[in-house]
C-alpha cells in the first residue's frame, strides 16, 4: 500500500507542496479533495518538499486533503484498442467507453539514436494541390501551420486526416472549442476515418495542466505504431496554446522569463516534442503537422520564432488558403524529383507566374494601362486561385499537374511559358 | 588517489540535483546519480556550503531525495587518439553507431560506451627514443590514421620534462598497450598509450607560439572567399534568422573547404540534417584526397531533443578533438550549428541555479564564455618551432526574432573576425547563399585585389541606393546612367554573389577559379556600356546574366568552358560604347 499525505503545506497557482519522502522525481500522485481526484505529477523535490503539478488545477484543494503517490510517472496504454478512441489529456476516455490499461508505457520517453533515423524520402499525398504539386509533405517531416485566430486551420486538418494516405492518425488538441472537437470527430466519423485515429483532446474548458500533456501522450501512442511499422500522422492544434500553458506553470514555478514572458527552454520544451518525427530505419515513421496561431500575425513572437527553428518549414495560412510565398516544405526537394518528370517545372513555372500576376494586380490597382500581357496575366491568376488554392480539393498529384498544364495552356503560349521544349513536347495540351 | 566521494540527493529540479557532501569536491567535477543499476552522469556547476548543485545530462525522471551520488575527481574529459575520425558522437563523446548496436531505436539513458575502440590494432613507428627529454605534445611516435599520419604525443596534461625511458619498437600495437615509458625530474614514471584524456573546457595548449592568421582558407563559396573571407585558424559567424540557409551553407563550407580536419557540432539543432551528413558523406568524394568525405571528419551530435546539459558540453567536446588533431600539425575547421542553442542551454542552468539574470535572462557570464570559446580557435606554432597547425572557428546563431541586436549575436561579434549575417530579404527572394552583401564585414584577406573589391562593394552600394529611389520615383523618373548602375550590381548579385549549392559544379569555386570569373565580373562592372533605353539596358544585362550563369555551370578550363567565354565576350562588346 502507498503512503498517503495529508499535509499540503503551499498552494500556488497549479501547483501544491507536500511534505514527502521516498518520492521519485516526475511519478504521479492522486489528489483528492472536495472537487474529487485529480492526478498530479512531481515537478520538483527539495529537501523533503515535493512539488506537485495538478492536472485539474488547485481550485477547491485543502491543505489537508489527501495525496497518494502512485509510484509511476505518467502512461499511456499503446495498443490497438486505441484506434477509434477519444481521450483526455490526462488519458481518460471521452467518449464514454471504458478505460484501457493494456500495454501502459511512460510518455515522454528517450529521443531516437540519429544513427537509427533513414534520410525522408517517400511523400505523403493529401490530394491537395497547393501542398502535394507545391509544398510536397513528406513522411517523418515537422510542419507547422502559421495561421491567425479564425483562420479555417482545423477543417485543414480535418480534410488533410481524412485525405492523407497514412496507417494511422493521432490527433492532440489543445485548447480546443468543444464544436471544433465534435467537428473534428464527426468529420472523422463521416468519412471513416475514425477508426485509424486516435484523439487525445484537451477543450478550452479542461484543466491548464492537461493541456500539456497532450502532445506527449499523442506522440508516445504515435511512437508506439511507429514502431510496429505503421506511418503514423501526428495532428497537433493549437500548439500556442501549449506553449502558453508552459507559460503559465514557469510563472507560477517563479522561473525568470527569457522573452515575453516566455520560459528559457520553450525551444528544447517544442523541439523535444517536434523532433519525435521520425522516419526509422526498418520501422514505420512519424509525420506532424501542428497548428501554430501566431498572436498579432508576428511571426517573430516566441511562439511561431522557435517552432520556425525547429520545424522543417512552414505553411502560412491566409484568407483561407495556404500562402504560396513564405510557405516551404524544405523536405520536398527530397520527392519530388521522382514523383513526374514535369512536377518541379510545374511547380516553379507556376509559382513564378502566380508572381508576376501579383505584380500586375498592384499595377492595376495603381491605374496603369493593362498590356496585352497584363490580361493574360490576370486571367491565369484568378484560374490559379480558384482551380489550385482552393483547399477544398481533393484530387491526384497527377490530375493536379495536368491541371496546372492546362491553366497554363488556357492562359498563355507555350513560348511564352520559359519551359524546356522537351518537357512540352511531352505534356503541353493539344488543341483540337 | 583518496577514495572517492559520495554524497546524497537533496534536490531535483528539472536536470539541476543538489547533492549533499562531507569533505569535499571539485568545481566541473564529474559525478554519477546511482538510479538501480544506472549510473547518470552528470557535473558540479555551483557549490554552497555542504551542498553541491550537479547538472545532470540525462533525465532525472525517477531520481529520490537521497539517492546515492559517487563523485569521481576528474573534470568531464574525451579521450584522445587513432581513431576519432570517422566517428560520430554524441555531446560527450558515446559512439552513437555502437549505442544503437547496444540500445536499438533510441537512446539509453546512463549507457554511456568507449569513444575509441580499445581494442583496435595501430601500426605504431617510435619517434622518441629512450634519453629523449619530452614535455607534453611532443611526439613519441606515429600511426598511420586514414590519410594522416597520426603522431602519438607525451599527454597533454603530463606536467613538466619527462625522461624517455623506453619506446616500443615498430609494429602493430593495441591501442592501450605502453608505447612509451617516461619518467620525470622527481623520478616519478609512468606509462604512455595512444589514448589520453584531456578536460573539455580547458583549452590545450600544449603549443610554442600562437601566430597571426593571415593565410584565407578557401571555402569554395564565392561570396565567402571574394568579399568575407576568413582566415586559416580565423573564427567567423553566421547569425540568420530561421530558414536563411544557415545550415546548407555550414554544410556546403564542410564540403568544400579546404582543410584537412572537419569537426562538426550539430549542436540542439534538428536529427534530420545531421541524417543527411551521417548517410551522405561515407559516399561522397572528397576530391582533394580522393577518400570519402567521412574520413575526414568527426562529427559531435547532440540534436535539440537530446539532452540539454549535454548540448551544452558539446561545443566542448567538440573543439577538444579539433585542437588534438591541430597538435597534429593539421589545419582543422570547426563547425558548431547553433552557438545559440548552446547559449540557450547555458540559460536554461542558470536559470534553475537563480542566478540573476542579464538580457533576455541570458547569464550575466555569456559574453565571456563565448568569447573563451572562439579564443580556442587559433594558428598556433607547435613546439617543434617549425611546424604549424590551426582551428578555425565558425558558428551558425539563430537569434530570437531573426534581430542581431540580441545578446548572442551581439557577444559573438565581438569576438569574431568575420560576420557573415544572413538576410531574411535574401532569403524569401531566394538568393542563397543569403550572406547580406553590405551588412557583412571580415577582418581577413579577400583572394581578390582590393581596388577591384572596393569597386564591387560601391557598386552594390550605389546599386541599392538607386533601387531604394525607384521605389520612390519609379523607373520612369531615374536616369539611365543610375539605371545601369543598379542592373550592373544586380549581374554581381546573381553571376557572382549567388551560388547554386546544389549544382555538382557551381557548388565549389576553387580559388583560380574565383579569381578569373572575378576579374571578367568587374571588366563587366566597370564597362562603358552604350544603351539607347532602359529597355535595351535590362534586355541586355538579362541575357549576359543568362550566358554568366550558364559558365558557372561548366567545369573550369574546360572546352566548354572557353567556348562559352568566348560568348560572354562577345555579348559584352555588343555594347561597348566607341568599340
Ligand atoms: N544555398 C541554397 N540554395 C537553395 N536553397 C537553399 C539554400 N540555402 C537554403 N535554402 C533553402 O532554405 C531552406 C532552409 O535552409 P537552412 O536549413 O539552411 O536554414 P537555417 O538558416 O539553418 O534555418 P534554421 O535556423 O531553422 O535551422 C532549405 O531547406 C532550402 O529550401
Ligand atoms: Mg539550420
Amino acid at each position: 500500500m502507498r503512503k498517503v499525505y495529508h499535509k499540503i503545506i503551499q498552494i500556488a497557482g497549479n501547483v501544491i507542496t507536500v511534505e514527502a519522502d521516498g518520492v521519485a522525481n516526475n511519478d504521479l500522485a492522486e489528489v483528492t479533495s472536495v472537487r474529487g481526484t485529480s492526478l498530479a505529477q512531481v515537478i520538483r523535490l527539495l529537501d523533503n518538499k515535493v512539488f506537485l503539478q495538478v492536472f485539474n488545477g488547485t481550485r477547491g484543494i485543502n491543505t489537508g486533503d489527501e495525496v497518494r503517490f502512485l509510484g509511476h510517472p505518467m502512461r499511456v496504454s499503446a495498443s490497438d484498442a486505441l484506434l477509434g478512441r477519444i481521450f483526455t489529456g490526462a488519458g481518460v476516455p471521452r467518449d464514454g467507453r471504458p478505460e484501457i490499461h493494456d500495454n501502459m508505457i511512460e510518455i515522454g520517453g528517450p529521443s531516437v539514436n540519429p544513427a537509427k533515423r533513414i534520410i525522408p524520402r517517400k511523400m505523403i499525398r493529401t490530394g491537395i494541390p497547393m501542398i502535394d504539386v507545391f509544398n510536397t509533405l513528406v513522411e517523418s517531416q515537422k510542419l507547422p501551420i502559421f495561421s491567425i485566430a479564425g483562420e479555417p486551420y482545423n477543417e485543414l486538418l480535418a480534410r488533410i486526416a481524412m485525405q492523407a494516405e497514412v496507417d494511422v492518425i493521432v490527433l492532440g488538441g489543445m485548447g480546443l472549442k468543444y464544436d471544433d472537437y465534435l467537428t473534428f470527430r464527426n468529420t472523422l466519423d463521416e468519412h471513416g476515418a475514425l477508426s485509424r485515429s486516435v484523439m487525445f483532446v484537451h477543450t478550452a474548458a479542461d484543466p491548464t495542466v492537461e493541456c500539456l500533456l497532450v502532445p506527449d501522450m499523442s506522440l508516445a501512442v504515435a511512437e508506439s505504431f511507429a514502431l510496429e511499422g505503421k506511418r503514423v500522422l501526428v495532428l497537433l492544434t493549437d500548439m500556442t496554446n501549449f506553449a502558453d500553458a508552459m507559460k503559465e506553470i514557469a510563472i507560477t514555478m517563479e522561473q525568470v522569463p527569457s522573452n515575453r514572458g516566455y520560459p528559457g527552454d520553450l525551444y528544447s520544451q517544442l523541439a523535444s516534442r517536434y523532433e519525435k518525427a521520425v522516419d526509422f530505419d526498418g520501422a514505420g515513421s512519424i509525420t506532424i503537422l501542428a497548428v501554430t496561431t501566431m498572436p498579432g500575425d508576428d511571426v517573430t513572437h516566441p511562439i511561431p520564432d522557435n517552432t520556425g527553428y525547429i520545424t522543417e518549414g512552414q505553411f502560412y495560412l491566409r484568407g483561407g488558403r495556404i500562402e504560396p510565398f513564405g510557405s516551404l516544405s524544405r523536405l520536398k526537394q527530397n520527392v519530388n524529383g521522382k514523383t513526374r518528370a514535369d512536377h518541379r517545372t510545374v511547380m516553379d513555372t507556376m509559382i513564378r507566374f502566380y508572381a508576376d500576376y501579383k505584380e500586375t494586380l498592384e499595377k492595376q490597382s495603381m491605374g496603369f494601362q493593362m498590356s496585352n500581357w497584363d490580361n493574360k496575366l490576370l486571367k491565369y491568376g484568378k484560374l490559379f486561385e480558384k482551380n489550385m488554392m482552393d483547399l477544398s480539393l481533393n484530387i491526384q498529384l497527377e490530375d493536379a499537374l495536368d491541371l496546372g498544364w492546362k491553366i497554363l495552356a488556357d492562359c498563355f503560349d507555350a513560348a511564352e511559358t520559359g519551359i524546356k521544349t522537351s518537357l512540352l513536347e511531352q505534356f503541353w495540351p493539344k488543341k483540337d | 588517489m583518496p577514495e572517492n566521494q559520495t554524497g546524497r540527493i537533496k534536490g531535483v529540479n528539472g536536470n539541476l540535483v543538489t547533492v549533499e557532501f562531507d569533505t569535499a569536491v571539485m568545481q566541473n567535477e564529474v559525478a554519477y546519480v546511482e538510479i538501480g543499476d544506472q549510473k547518470l552522469k552528470g557535473e558540479v556547476i555551483r557549490v554552497r556550503g555542504n551542498r553541491a548543485d550537479l547538472q545532470i545530462y540525462e533525465s532525472t525522471a525517477g531520481l529520490k531525495i537521497d539517492d546515492t551520488v559517487k563523485f569521481t575527481g576528474e573534470m568531464l574529459s574525451v579521450a584522445l587518439g587513432p581513431g576519432l575520425l570517422t566517428k560520430v558522437y554524441d555531446g560527450l563523446q558515446n559512439p552513437l553507431n555502437l549505442l544503437a548496436e547496444k540500445a536499438g531505436f533510441f537512446l539509453k539513458r546512463g549507457l554511456y560506451l568507449d569513444a575509441l575502440d580499445m581494442e583496435s590494432v595501430w601500426d605504431f613507428t617510435p619517434i622518441a627514443k629512450p634519453g629523449d627529454k619530452l614535455v607534453a605534445g611532443d611526439r613519441i611516435g606515429s600511426v598511420p590514421e586514414g590519410i594522416f599520419t597520426h603522431y602519438i604525443m607525451l599527454p597533454f596534461r603530463f606536467a613538466g620534462s619527462w625522461e624517455v625511458v623506453s619506446v616500443a619498437p615498430a609494429g602493430p600495437r593495441k591501442i592501450t598497450d605502453t608505447v612509451a615509458h617516461v619518467r620525470s625530474a622527481d623520478g616519478e614514471e609512468r606509462d604512455v598509450t595512444m589514448v589520453q584524456y584531456w578536460p573539455v573546457k580547458l583549452p590545450i595548449s600544449c603549443y610554442k607560439e600562437k601566430l597571426l592568421p593571415t593565410k584565407t582558407l578557401i571555402t569554395q563559396q564565392r561570396t565567402i572567399d571574394t568579399f568575407f573571407p576568413v582566415a586559416t585558424g580565423g573564427t567567423f559567424c553566421t547569425p540568420g534568422p530561421f530558414g536563411a540557409g544557415k545550415t546548407v551553407l555550414q554544410h556546403s563550407i564542410s564540403r568544400y573547404a579546404e582543410t584537412d580536419v572537419v569537426v562538426i557540432a550539430a549542436c540542439g539543432e534538428r536529427a534530420g540534417e545531421v541524417v543527411e551528413i551521417l548517410r551522405e558523406y561515407p559516399t561522397l568524394e572528397d576530391p582533394r584526397t580522393g577518400k570519402t568525405l567521412m574520413d575526414r571528419s568527426v562529427i559531435i551530435c547532440n540534436t535539440s531533443s537530446m539532452p540539454v546539459a549535454a548540448r551544452e558540453a558539446s561545443v566542448y567536446t567538440a573543439v577538444t578533438i579539433a585542437e588534438y588533431y591541430r597538435q597534429q600539425g593539421l589545419n582543422v575547421l570547426l563547425l558548431a550549428d547553433s552557438t545559440s542553442r548552446w547559449a540557450q542551454a547555458l540559460r536554461e542552468m542558470s536559470g534553475r541555479l537563480e542566478e540573476i539574470p542579464g538580457e533576455e535572462a541570458f547569464p550575466a557570464y555569456l559574453e565571456s564564455l563565448i568569447a573563451g570559446f572562439y579564443e580556442r580557435a587559433g594558428l598556433v606554432l607547435l613546439n617543434d618551432g617549425k611546424t604549424t597547425g590551426s582551428v578555425t572557428i565558425g558558428g551558425s546563431v539563430s537569434p530570437a526574432g531573426g534581430n542581431f541586436e540580441e545578446p548572442v549575436t551581439q557577444a559573438t561579434l565581438k569576438v569574431v573576425g568575420a560576420f557573415l549575417g544572413l538576410s531574411r530579404e535574401r532569403s524569401d527572394a531566394r538568393r542563397f547563399p543569403s550572406i547580406h552583401p553590405l551588412d557583412s564585414w571580415s577582418h581577413y584577406h579577400s583572394i581578390v585585389p582590393a581596388e577591384d573589391l572596393a569597386f564591387a562593394r560601391a557598386t552594390l552600394r550605389r546599386g541599392q541606393e538607386v533601387n531604394q529611389m525607384m521605389k520612390v520615383v519609379g523607373e520612369e523618373g531615374t536616369n539611365t546612367d543610375d539605371f545601369v548602375t543598379y542592373l550592373k550590381s544586380e549581374f554581381l548579385d546573381f553571376v557572382y554573389l549567388q551560388q547554386n549549392t546544389f549544382d555538382a559544379v557551381d557548388a565549389a569555386s576553387d580559388d583560380k577559379r574565383q579569381k578569373y570569373v572575378f576579374a571578367k565580373v568587374i571588366g563587366v562592372l566597370k564597362a562603358n556600356f552604350k544603351f539607347d533605353d532602359k529597355d535595351q539596358a535590362r534586355r541586355f544585362f538579362q541575357e549576359l546574366q543568362l550566358t554568366f550563369i550558364d559558365w558557372n555551370y561548366i567545369v573550369f578550363g574546360s572546352d566548354k568552358f572557353k567556348h562559352q567565354e568566348e560568348v560572354i565576350d562577345a555579348k559584352i562588346k555588343e555594347r561597348i560604347a566607341n568599340a
